[in-house]
């Protein structure tokens, strides 16, 4: 025998040790391992020893066998780590390739918020035209012709019987010409008004609500009300409810919310008051109701209106309204 | 509307501190929009000791001063004959606005400096005396403000009354929402005249010929009439809620007004014709001049004051000048009428005049409140010594009005307002501002309305004020009762969402646009005569010329981004906008059609700028690969893309510009702007424009899907090129297989198109390739060959295609 089977077992480890490619240890193992191998040699001349030798020898000779693969294999691994770090780490910081998406506009955004509160709520969504007869801008919704009250809306004519609607409400009365009760409905869209300024655009967005039940109360119209900015803001929210007047509806409420920008200290946005009007309300005015021939003494419902950019300048700390309808990518982009 | 409580003092005695009265009358439906203390102005104004006093070198009259004001000493020119060493007078710094509007500046009289000035009470508003400066008690200490050293203040509530509350334009009504709030008894001013005869008669008369317009007219005569400035009571009175003292008639009128809210007029007797009134329209009338000295137009219809002769006023809006009050005034007709409001308020508006009268009128006087307002302004001219009063009163009043009966059942009025409220508090309540209140056997209210409340009439409106009384913030808050009936689906909304979720996902920020353009826009877009884009809506009453008419077209709107954008120096820009465009109906009487757009670009590079991608132009086929993505995910599968005819291109450059098509319909198209459209916005870099109408997709939108089964057997693929003309859709040919519905293609898709050498001019290669399965079993090649070859052919054929080489 020319080796004995320790000193393969530690040539073979020492040179598997060393190696550092596939190719080495490939080489490695034909040599020790393969058919002409020192290993298999070795096992083959075990039937010249004393029989009483042989299995002693032949069981240590397949344990180094086994030993042998395992280290190789370890080796294999080590060496593949290696293979793989050769090039060096890649900066993990550097940015991905672009892929951006964009982003909804803020309007929309806040109006989607409401309108999925209001749906919670088992609200319907309806819409109308921007574009509307004076009988459903005003006249149905109870503003005579010649009325002082129309001075409260700036209003755009098309013609005399046409103009672009100054509010959603008309959808009110466009709803219910179409539906029996019980109404559930928010009608979102553009509304008009010929008035510009840092609060005021002539072209702005409102969310009408209406429900129209038997036994619907004031106290539900207040309920539904602080549900609502609650949802929207949060619950230490506090709300006022202020008798006010729409000609559709009656007792009529301005709606006031507790500063969300001071939370009721004091500050410009609230002129020092605490208090933000933020939306009109009432119950329906049973001459709206009489229009549309619903039975006043068994349904009364209420209504309300609110200014989605208002809502979306105290979200996000906008100060002049026109910067909605700019569409600067360095404000949209933001949102 | 404008409250001093130094006045509203008059009425009630107002207990609560101004901050606070202001909050509970806006809580009680008076909002009040600002408290500002009318003496704010003399905080410039401070207690000035003349030091010394020296003659003015240049001029005789005037007077150089040193005058000390605490730490400071100023030097003033001052005119006054009762200037002297010593005394403490109001020295107005500059910056003081005075009542009279005169604005204190530091100037330099007759080359001596003057910093401030040295006042007389008439000067400062609070006193008459304007025969030297005012002298101030010697206990003052100099420096002080005048507000405080004099311990003047008047807070002034300005109150921002909604159109219903017409009985709160004047002081008393104000007054008596006051009480409610505060208690307190109301002092009303008398208002009782005891004629001994009906002396008017025999000087003057009225005639109502339109009583429907002119429902009530009570007139006053007062002689021996001399006119001049009110007493310094009267004129402090006005100014403290703004208005400005002219004679003491007029004020007293004015005075009457703000008081009771009743508008008066002053006639001078000797300048009507005939010495008499007659109200009836303008008729004949052509023009008239107000007192304003302007000539206004008049129609027909306008309700007019006149004499024996011709017009006198317009009613209820404006005196005329030639019967207005005058210095030799000697005897006054004194108007208190009541009008028909809208008659009124379409006057005033024809005639573009605002005047406190119209609006008191047009939103309703107390029709029985005629009487005791000529009754108070006559007792005060008699009162103040302006002139004398002639027994008798004239009320022509045709129309007898009644107060306003109305039941109201208490149970209804809880369940309104979700309540608890007892029959007696409601009564309580109504009771508290001056409705009468009796029951009604049944349980029910008997309401008698107070005739200055003009704005109830019915049952709601009385449910309002115990609502509004009891105070709105004392209402449970409660819960509708919220079934669970099925929701009725918005298909076009859901549509708009899922487009807006998608377009955001493909990296384009949406944007929103006035909905206004200007007429001009259709030829800024070259969009051709005859085109529905043309239809414009026309606003009569545009903020500007470029919003006069409603957009057909949202182009110009995400254009006009585009345009501002780069001004900003932002070059790289994904928009999208959804929303409205109009088209007018043949008569403006009629609604016009509206159409939901989505409207989306595509200007800079394909990608931003990044360390492993260098920035690349977008180009054509970004913006409508992101169409092709929109219109996949909404589940169409083969949108067709076919050139847009020449004549339809308008504002998209021809030959880079295609009409999208699902199921033959055309319901959009993408495009190249035109270079020379975009120089008119300003724009020097290439934009791509997707429109697509969302009222013609949504009824196209696949509702249902039913699933393919997953292929068992593998697919045998087979790739063609062709050589066909450069002109030739290439995604027709593709199109055109498609049509086939050969069983056994599953699918054909496009993986070249080469033009150049070595094909020929004019022509081009593509090379596609087609998918083949079979359902049942695996395809052997040589049945796949076959129908290849046979395909192949066909298309050959009917494109005049040839292969390669």
């Amino acid at each position: 025998m020319e080796k004995s089977i320790e000193q393969i077992h530690d040539d073979a480890l020492r040179e598997i040790e060393a190696a550092t490619d596939d190719e080495t240890l490939k080489q490695i193992a034909v040599r020790f391992l393969g058919r002409k191998g020192a290993v298999t040699g070795y096992l083959r001349s075990i039937s010249q020893l004393p029989p009483d030798q042989r299995p002693a020898a032949g069981k240590r000779a397949n344990e180094v066998k086994k030993l042998l693969e395992a280290a190789i294999e370890a080796a294999r691994g080590r060496i593949a780590q290696a293979a793989a770090r050769a090039g060096g780490d890649i900066d993990v910081s550097l940015p991905g390739r672009p892929a951006r998406a964009g982003s909804l506009h803020p309007v929309t955004r806040v109006n989607n918020e409401i309108c999925t509160i209001f749906s919670r709520l088992g609200f319907d969504i309806a819409e109308g035209p921007e574009i509307e007869s004076d009988y459903y801008n005003f006249e149905a919704l109870n503003f005579p012709p010649h009325h002082p009250a129309r001075d409260m809306q700036d209003t755009f004519f098309v013609s005399e019987a046409v103009v672009l609607r100054t509010h959603t409400s008309p959808l009110q009365v466009r709803v219910m010409e179409r539906t029996q009760p019980p109404v559930k409905v928010i009608a979102p869209g553009k509304v008009y008004r010929c008035d510009s300024d840092l609060t005021h655009s002539p072209v702005f967005h409102q969310v009408e609500g209406l429900l129209v039940d038997s036994n619907v109360s004031f106290g539900d119209l207040k309920g539904t009300l602080t549900t609502f900015i609650h949802q929207l803001f949060d619950k230490q929210i506090k709300l006022r409810f202020r008798p006010s007047f729409f000609p559709f509806t009656e007792p009529s409420a301005e709606v006031d919310i507790m500063c969300v920008i001071c939370r009721g200290r004091g500050c410009r946005v609230c002129s020092h008051t605490g208090w933000l009007e933020i939306l009109g309300s009432g119950m329906v005015h049973p001459a709206v109701l009489e229009n549309v021939s619903y039975d006043t003494s068994r349904y009364s419902g209420f209504a309300f209106g609110v200014g989605v950019e208002r809502l979306a300048m105290l979200k996000y700390g906008i100060d002049d309204i026109r910067r909605f309808f700019e569409n600067d990518m360095r404000f949209l982009s933001q949102f | 509307m404008k409250v001093s409580l130094s006045w509203l003092n008059e009425y009630i005695p107002v207990t609560l501190p101004a901050a606070d009265l202001a909050d509970a009358l806006t809580m009680a439906g008076l909002e009040v929009g600002a408290v500002e203390d009318r003496y704010d102005y003399l905080e410039t104004v401070v207690v000035g000791r003349v030091a010394a006093v020296t003659d003015h070198p240049n001029a005789d009259h005037l007077k150089l001063c040193r005058v000390e004001a605490g730490d400071q000493a100023v030097s003033v020119v001052c005119g006054a004959p009762n200037v002297a060493e010593g005394m403490l007078s109001p020295l107005a710094r500059p910056g003081t606005v005075l009542p009279n509007g005169t604005v204190i500046q530091a100037s330099v009289i007759r080359g001596e400096a003057s910093e401030g000035m040295l006042c007389s009470e008439s000067e400062l508003g609070l006193g008459e005396d304007a025969s030297g400066i005012m002298s101030l008690d010697p206990g003052l200490t100099p420096g002080e403000s005048l507000k405080s050293a004099l311990g003047l203040s008047d807070p002034v509530l300005d109150l921002e009354l909604t159109p219903n509350r017409p009985d709160c334009l004047s002081i008393v009504g104000v007054a008596r929402e006051v009480r409610v709030i505060q208690n307190g008894e109301l002092r009303l001013p008398p208002t009782e005249i005891h004629d001994a005869g009906r002396d008017i008669e025999g000087l003057t008369s009225v005639t109502i010929e339109a009583p429907d317009l002119c429902p009530r007219y009570t007139a006053r005569v007062c002689v021996d009439v001399a006119v001049g400035p009110s007493p310094f009571w009267l004129q402090d009175r006005l100014m403290s809620v703004g208005l400005k003292p002219i004679n003491n008639i007029v004020d007293i009128t004015n005075f009457v007004m703000m008081e009771t809210g009743q508008p008066l007029h002053a006639f001078d007797l000797d300048r009507l014709a005939e010495n008499r009134i007659v109200v009836r329209t303008a008729g004949e009338e052509k023009t008239f001049t107000t007192l304003d000295g302007k000539e206004r137009k008049l129609k027909p219809e306008m309700l007019m004051i006149c004499d024996g002769r011709r017009p006198v006023a317009v009613a209820g809006v404006m005196g005329g000048l030639d019967s207005e009050i005058e210095n030799d005034t000697r005897r006054v007709l004194l108007e208190s009428a009541c009008f028909n409001p809208a008659s009124i308020r379409r006057t005033a508006k024809a005639l573009g005049l605002s005047t406190d009268a119209a609006y008191r009128f047009e939103r309703g006087v107390d029709p029985l409140g005629t009487v005791a307002a000529v009754n108070r302004a006559a007792l005060l001219i008699a009162e103040t010594g302006a002139g004398r009063l002639v027994d008798g009163l004239i009320d022509a009043h045709p129309r007898p009005i009644e107060a306003a009966r109305i039941p109201l059942d208490p149970h209804r009025t809880n369940q309104l307002l979700g309540t608890g409220l007892a029959a007696d508090r409601m009564a309580a309540l109504l009771t508290s501002i001056g409705f009468t209140v009796r029951p009604d056997g049944d349980g029910a209210l008997d309401v008698t309305v107070p005739t200055f409340r003009v704005d109830v009439t019915r049952d709601i409106d009385l449910v309002e004020e115990i609502a509004r009384l009891e105070g709105y913030n004392n209402i449970p808050t409660t819960f509708p009762r919220i079934d669970t009936a099925e929701r009725r689906p918005n298909p076009a909304l859901d549509l708009r969402d899922r487009v807006r979720q998608l377009m955001t996902g493909f990296g384009f920020t949406e944007a929103i646009n006035y909905s206004f353009h200007s007429l001009q826009s259709p030829d800024q877009l070259k969009i051709p005569s005859g085109d529905d884009r043309r239809r414009m809506v026309r606003v009569l009453n545009p903020l500007t010329e470029d919003q006069a008419a409603m957009r057909t077209s949202l182009v110009p709107g995400l254009l006009e981004s585009v345009r501002r954008n780069l001004s900003w120096g932002t070059r790289d820009l994904k928009l999208f906008e959804i929303g409205k465009v109009f088209f007018a109906a043949d008569t403006p009487a009629e609604l016009p059609e509206e159409v939901e757009m989505l409207g989306a670009l595509w200007t800079g590079v394909r990608r931003p700028a990044a360390w492993l991608c260098k920035p690349v132009p977008c180009d054509f086929y970004d913006l409508k690969g992101a169409a092709e993505g929109l219109l996949h995910a909404l589940g169409f599968e083969h949108p067709v893309f076919t050139r847009q005819p020449e004549e339809a291109c308008a504002y998209m450059r021809i030959g880079h510009s295609a009409r999208i098509l699902v199921d033959d319909r055309q319901i959009g198209t993408v495009a190249e702007v035109a270079a020379d459209v975009l120089d008119g916005f300003d724009i020097n870099q290439p934009v791509f424009m997707l429109e697509i109408d969302l009222n013609r997709l949504l009824p196209l939108v696949p509702t249902s899907k039913t699933l393919r089964p997953i292929p068992r057997f593998p697919a045998v693929t087979r790739d063609v090129t062709f050589i066909i003309d450069r002109d030739i859709e290439t995604m027709s040919i593709l199109e055109s297989l498609r049509q086939m519905k050969e069983e056994l293609v599953e699918d054909v898709y496009l993986f070249d198109v080469f033009e150049g050498d070595p094909i020929a001019a004019g022509k081009k290669s593509i090379s596609f390739r087609i998918v083949y399965r079979s359902a049942s079993r695996t395809l052997e090649d040589d049945v796949v060959n076959r129908k290849h070859k046979a395909l192949t052919d066909r298309l050959i054929e009917k494109f005049h295609a040839s292969l390669p080489g």
